[in-house]
């Protein structure tokens, strides 16, 4: 990066767009060049039709190479519409793309202030000169370049982070799969059949897991763990642990004869608790390694001494039972990491009312996905009964567990169950109790349709609780069928809980490695819900599956390909590029105090010798950092300190007696589109407002907020996109703080407190933004001017108002 | 017989007004029926609590004229059973609020004989005034 220009000696070209008369029948654009004509360091102004049209890009490039132009200035449309165009044409002329400028005159001047021809004049006039002004602080920037590689960390091995690995080792990247049980394969592994189309689960999956570890590009960590991610997008190092099986995987050839012998029982996950399994096991027939392990914490050897038991290594005619087996751990180096470490099933223990776990008749829908398994296998599980019930909402829906949500799936689990039940056996009753029925999906209504034709009976409403006959055990409860307005009781044999879908417990860490953040639900949250469903706000982290929220096998593999491709776009270049838009240090004035290091939400920020230093490819450019900086050492490229403060200075100029301005720091991302949407819909308000483009309202320090207030600023207007859809989620904080701040010291100089407001928006919020911008103009004009006296009291002993607090702060830190 | 209602601006009112005196979000209730099973008091109840929270969703009138709403004995097991995080019983004493408000007696304490209002527990006799004069 070049070193910061110094705003003088500058060439610049001003262009004033009439854009077909959307501009020209409002503003006087003439006059508008004219006065830019004037303007420090301008050697040309012109007027033009169409300044996008080719034409109009012809003659910036004449320009610049007849005039030596270095700086363009634009005053057309909203940059959101050409700022791309012109950084061409500026390319294509041999100038540096970032050493221009757009005034929005039209989306955010002509359109907005269409009955006050005039005052949109002025108001275009004092654009222009902020853009010029800030055009000659503009640098020249690169675009950030971060080489980047083909490797890939995938955590979680259910179907979502299989299908993620195959796709990625089939295109040629490097994947490393990390799983934490000694199989892959997840939860599906463990279903009957899928909905609608009742493909035996198993059977469809089986041959997806064999082909993991038969991918020459993938490698395959089961029973491990990821212990620690450290980098960023390009440079994530990893380390793994894996856990000791204590069989060699080369040498059994998984006869069973340790299985026979072996003393210890204990609970078989697989089949959901509801068999028994020895402590040398192989976790199911389809399993992904096919080998035996021991299980660490019940093996009689490995929990009492080396002298107990042992009975596996005499059976074992293979020489494989090794119990100085240790855990491993491996470090790599990946580019991009995809999270796919699903979900849970909700504890129905939870839910007392429904008595699971003190009712034997009472089970869990996976439970009963492996009740079907066995019984269609010849082998059943245990009794089923000929009446069964399936309660739906089981831990969704259901603020008394604190899951507000719905879990996507229990409706047509429980109508793809219900049905094969009644199919398999037509004497049986089976019921299920529901609230709605969702069937949103392709075929999914049909398939409910023919569970209806089956004869399952659905009754709308839900038991509060159950109870157990003490001598039959049968399940008595009591039910509301809303639909006819009657109260039922009922017997059942056998009580299935359409448990919901939780947040995984082993995601919790990953996240935290990751700084990844959670949605409400507590499932991880995604960068847009609309457009980056897969994408984190980590650069470079990725999410598919049920980690993002509650969803179906279908749109879990669509989520899973979703995710390797956004990881494929980045990690087929060879380089990734990055907007310039990052923070720099000014190391001759920084004195190494440190305390912009934890206020940095991306931990960008580290000290070397006494400096600060910026990690340029963790940096996000909001800019909350420059308000920490008692020395006004960090800085942010494209929003310089100079160039926001020359802004300021200029948008304050013309303002004559009598007249009053309001400045609006308005966040790229949402609150400036606003703005634009509220001129498209050809909306008004106050002309006394002035808008600067931030990209996040913590740009804004207090420090510019009180000069503006010192240089003439009658109110200050921060907007800033709504927190949960923000790119910058930690800025609100940084807002409340510096606003609280500036307000404290608004107050001691006599000024209203109510001039500065700061407001959070979503781009839809037209009416509320014109409301905001009057309410603010009017409180101004209603309170009168400020006296030059109170302005001047602002700015005293300033640095000693701001810091000498926030110094107590970062100790206490 | 199928029994014909009409909804009019009166019914929006109505649900305004009761949403107003029991602080409850009643258009919230997706009518599981939770509460009606959870209730220890149903089977004296001529509609149960999910029909009384879906008359009020629609704003008719005639719920106040319900048994339901005396039988509520405000023991609040449906509040802790909703599933919503709902408050049926204060529906039910803000519908009995605006019967109380006509202020009529229904019940004379002189009439009641001396000997039963010893024996009377004093918390029954609190409850019928509450409920039965105005």
């Amino acid at each position: 990066m070049s070193e910061v220009s110094d705003g003088e000696n500058e060439r610049i070209g001003v262009y004033v767009c009439h854009c077909g008369g959307n501009i020209s029948e409002v503003v006087d654009v003439e006059a508008v060049a004219d006065f830019a004509r004037d303007l420090p360091g301008v050697v040309l102004s012109r007027t033009n039709e169409h300044m996008c049209s080719e034409l109009g890009q012809k003659q910036v490039a004449e320009d610049i190479a007849e005039h030596k132009l270095d700086r363009v200035v634009i005053a057309a449309c909203s940059p959101q519409f050409h700022e791309k165009t012109f950084r061409t044409t500026l390319s294509k002329s041999g100038l540096n793309p970032f050493l221009l400028e757009m005034a929005n005159i039209r989306e955010q001047d002509s359109w907005v202030h269409h009955d006050e021809p005039e005052k949109a004049t002025q108001k275009a006039k004092d654009l222009v000169a902020a853009a010029v002004a800030k055009a000659r602080f503009d640098t020249p920037l690169d675009r950030r370049s971060i080489p980047i590689g083909k490797r890939v960390l995938v955590i979680g091995g259910g179907i979502a982070g299989i299908q993620a690995s195959l796709n990625l080792g089939d295109a040629g990247f490097k994947v490393y799969l990390v799983e934490k049980e000694p199989s892959i394969g997840g939860k599906m592994a463990q279903l009957s059949r899928t909905f609608p189309t009742e493909d035996c689960s198993a059977c469809i999956l089986s041959p997806k897991m064999a082909d993991v570890p038969a991918n020459p590009n993938i490698t395959l960590f089961t029973n491990s763990k990821v212990e620690s991610v450290d980098g960023y997008l390009g440079n994530f190092s990893v380390k793994v642990k894996q856990k000791p099986t204590f069989v060699d995987p080369v040498k059994c050839l998984c006869c069973g004869a340790c299985e026979e012998v072996c003393p210890v029982t204990a609970p078989d996950e697989f089949e959901a608790g509801l068999a028994q399994r020895k402590a040398i096991y192989v976790p199911y027939d389809f399993a992904v390694p096919h080998k035996y392990l021991i299980d660490e914490e019940r093996c009689l050897r490995l929990k009492r001494g080396k002298d107990v038991c042992g009975l596996c290594i005499k059976a074992c005619p293979h020489d494989a039972i090794d119990f100085n087996q240790k855990p491993r751990t491996q470090d790599f180096t990946v580019d991009t990491v995809i999270v796919a470490t699903g979900y849970d099933t909700f504890d129905a223990t939870k839910k007392k009312t429904y008595g699971y776990g003190r009712f034997e008749n009472v089970v869990t829908a996976l439970q009963m996905e492996r009740m079907i398994v066995n019984s269609v296998q010849g082998k059943p599980l245990r009794k089923m009964g000929k009446r069964i019930a399936f309660v739906q909402c089981v831990g969704s829906r259901d603020e008394q567990v604190g899951n507000e949500y719905c879990s996507r799936i229990c409706c047509m689990y429980a109508t793809k169950m219900s049905q094969l039940l009644k199919r398999s056996d037509p004497s049986r009753d089976v019921y299920v109790f529901y609230t709605d029925l969702r069937a949103f999906g392709k075929g999914f209504e049909e398939y409910y349709k023919r569970a209806q034709d089956s004869g399952v009976k659905f009754v709308r409403g839900r038991p509060a609780e159950l109870f157990e006959d003490p001598e039959t055990k049968k399940i008595l409860f009591k039910v509301e069928d809303t639909l006819s307005r009657q109260v039922i009781e009922t017997e059942f044999d056998l009580v299935v809980l359409s448990t919901g879908l939780v947040p995984n417990p082993g995601t919790k860490p990953v996240a935290e490695m990751l700084k990844l953040a959670k949605s409400p639900d507590g499932f991880l949250q995604e960068a847009h819900p609309k457009f980056k469903p897969e994408d984190t706000l980590t650069e470079g982290v990725f999410l598919a599956g049920t980690v993002q929220g509650p969803k179906d096998i279908p749109d879990t593999v669509g989520q899973a390909n979703a995710a390797a491709l956004r990881a494929v776009r980045l990690m087929n270049q060879e380089s990734y590029s990055m907007e310039p838009l990052m923070a720099f240090v000014d190391a001759d004035s920084c004195d190494g105090c440190g305390l912009c290091v934890p206020a940095c939400p991306s931990g960008a920020i580290t000290l070397e010798a006494k400096k600060a230093r910026i990690n340029e490819a963790l940096c996000k450019g909001c800019g909350s950092c420059t308000a920490w900086c008692p020395r006004d050492a960090l800085d942010l490229h494209c929003y310089s300190n100079l160039q926001l403060a020359a802004q300021i200075e200029v948008a304050l100029a013309t303002k004559k007696k009598n007249q009053q301005r309001i400045l609006v720091f308005a966040d790229d991302m949402t609150a400036y589109r606003l703005a634009d949407n509220v001129g498209t819909a050809r909306m008004s308000y106050s002309a006394d407002t002035r808008i600067i483009k931030i990209p996040s309202g913590s740009r804004v320090t207090p420090k510019l907020m009180l000069e503006a207030f010192s240089k003439g600023a009658d109110g200050i207007f921060i907007g800033e996109s709504e927190k949960k859809s923000s790119s910058y989620p930690h800025s609100l904080a940084e807002i409340e703080r510096n606003v609280a701040r500036v307000k404290e010291i608004l107050t001691e100089a006599g000024i209203e407190p109510e001039r500065i407001r700061f407001s959070q928006f979503v781009t839809v919020m037209l009416a509320g933004f014109v409301k905001q911008m009057n309410s603010l103009a009017d409180f101004c004009a209603w309170s009168g001017s400020i006296p030059a006296s109170k302005r001047k009291v602002v700015l005293k002993d300033l640095g000693e108002k701001l810091f000498a607090r926030s110094g107590k702060e970062s100790a206490q830190i | 017989m199928i029994s014909k209602t009409e909804i009019t601006a009166k019914n929006e009112a109505f649900l305004r007004r009761i949403t107003e005196l029991s602080g409850v979000s009643i258009t919230r209730c997706e009518q599981c029926g939770i509460c009606s099973v959870a209730c220890p008091l149903v089977s004296g109840m001529d509609i149960s609590p999910a029909e009384m929270m879906r008359t009020v969703q629609l704003g008719q009138e005639e719920v106040t004229s319900t048994k339901t709403i005396w039988v509520c004995a405000s023991c609040f097991t449906c509040t802790v059973r909703c599933p919503r995080g709902l408050d049926p019983s204060k529906v039910a004493e803000a519908l009995r609020q605006i019967e109380l408000r006509k202020a009529i007696d229904y019940m004379d304490i002189s009439t009641i004989p001396a000997e039963e209002m010893r024996q009377l527990p004093q918390i029954a006799l609190v409850s019928a005034f509450r409920k039965l004069t105005g």
